[in-house]
């Protein structure tokens, strides 16, 4: 139940600067209104409007989002084994597949408890997440110059704390960093929104990287031919 | 209207990966790669977001209020400090620099 509480506080925080940030970035109210009704997953929405500020075009600015929510579908499959939705259901439970239904679905006993916690969660996080977005909105409309308030920080704010609990291992660091780099290289000589896709290739170089010195370390140490080398 | 396209492109793409892992049977996306690679993207995402949005400026590498208030946002997760807090932070000294002149 507290979690629930600082689940709720938490996701009312971001939809609230959401719409901060989606209002200072030249999106309209309905704009800003439309991708939290419509998209649901907070990260996906924050990197459209970030990448919208900054001069991208639709297309990359898009691209990105989509691919921040590639994470959806592995979520989507643990919870498919975990609730069995009904066919008839899915098309509608899938719109509340986000971290923060998944982690709580995951969290119960049952599978009648985690379908009762994924349902509410949903429905929650779907009505508060939408309210605080229009507020956040409305807000920055009043308040003017969101820069001059330090709101154009939040935004970063928000994927850092996102990012930190994914900073547990060294592949998951080296990634990050390698990621920094290539976004911030890229940055001044290709188009707005193309250098976060080219960061986004850090992930799959540094597992090809690790790959071939596990399966080169293999081939020294174990002479098995094992069948699942590589695979 | 590029704002509309965009929009409709992201609401139709995130909502298409959400469906996708209720409906593909269990084992096609289970992989250990793919698991892996799954893994690891948001986290080459977000770190890239994260410093463009603080580092940059229409195109150009710039360095102003938002990177102190991207330390003190960093100091308040370090210090496992609540998501409002860090949040908070960021913006705080993000305008309190500004305010001072910085």
């Amino acid at each position: 139940m507290r979690d629930a509480l600082g689940v709720g506080i938490a996701v009312g925080l971001s939809g609230f600067a959401f719409g901060v940030t989606s209002a200072g970035a030249g999106l309209s109210i309905l704009q800003t209104c439309a991708l939290s009704l419509l998209v649901f997953t907070g990260a996906s929405q924050f990197a459209l409007v970030g990448a919208l500020a900054a001069g991208g075009n639709p297309f990359t600015a898009a691209a990105g989002a989509f691919f921040l929510g590639t994470r959806n579908a592995f979520y989507g499959l643990r919870l498919s084994q975990l609730l069995a939705v009904p066919r008839v259901m899915r098309p509608l439970a899938a719109h509340f597949v986000i971290d923060e239904t998944t982690a709580v679905s995951l969290a119960q006993p049952t599978r009648r408890a985690a379908r009762i916690g994924f349902t509410v969660t949903g429905l929650t996080l779907y009505v508060l997440w939408n309210l605080t977005t229009l507020l956040g909105a409305l807000g920055a409309e009043a308040i003017g110059d969101t820069a001059a308030w330090g709101l154009d920080a939040a935004g970063p704010a928000v994927f850092l704390a996102l990012l930190a609990p994914m900073l547990r291992t060294t592949t998951e660091r080296i990634v990050a960093a390698l990621a920094v780099v290539l976004g911030l290289g890229f940055l001044p000589v290709l188009p707005a929104g193309v250098p976060v896709l080219m960061a986004a290739l850090a992930a799959p170089a540094v597992l090809w990287l690790q790959g071939r010195r596990t399966a080169g370390a293999e081939d020294k140490t174990a002479m098995t031919g094992d069948e699942r080398t590589g695979r | 209207m590029n704002i509309w396209i965009a929009i409709a492109l992201t609401a139709v793409g995130c909502y298409v990966v959400k469906l996708v892992g209720l409906l593909v049977p269990a084992g096609a996306l289970e992989r250990p790669l793919v698991q892996r690679l799954a893994a690891l993207l948001p986290a080459a995402l977000l770190a890239a977001l994260t410093a463009q949005q603080t580092f940059s400026m229409n195109g150009a590498l710039v360095l102003d209020a938002r990177a102190a208030g991207l330390g003190a946002a960093a100091l308040a997760l370090v210090l496992r400090a609540p998501f409002l807090v860090v949040v908070g932070a960021a913006v705080v000294v993000t305008a309190g620099i500004r305010a001072i002149g910085g």
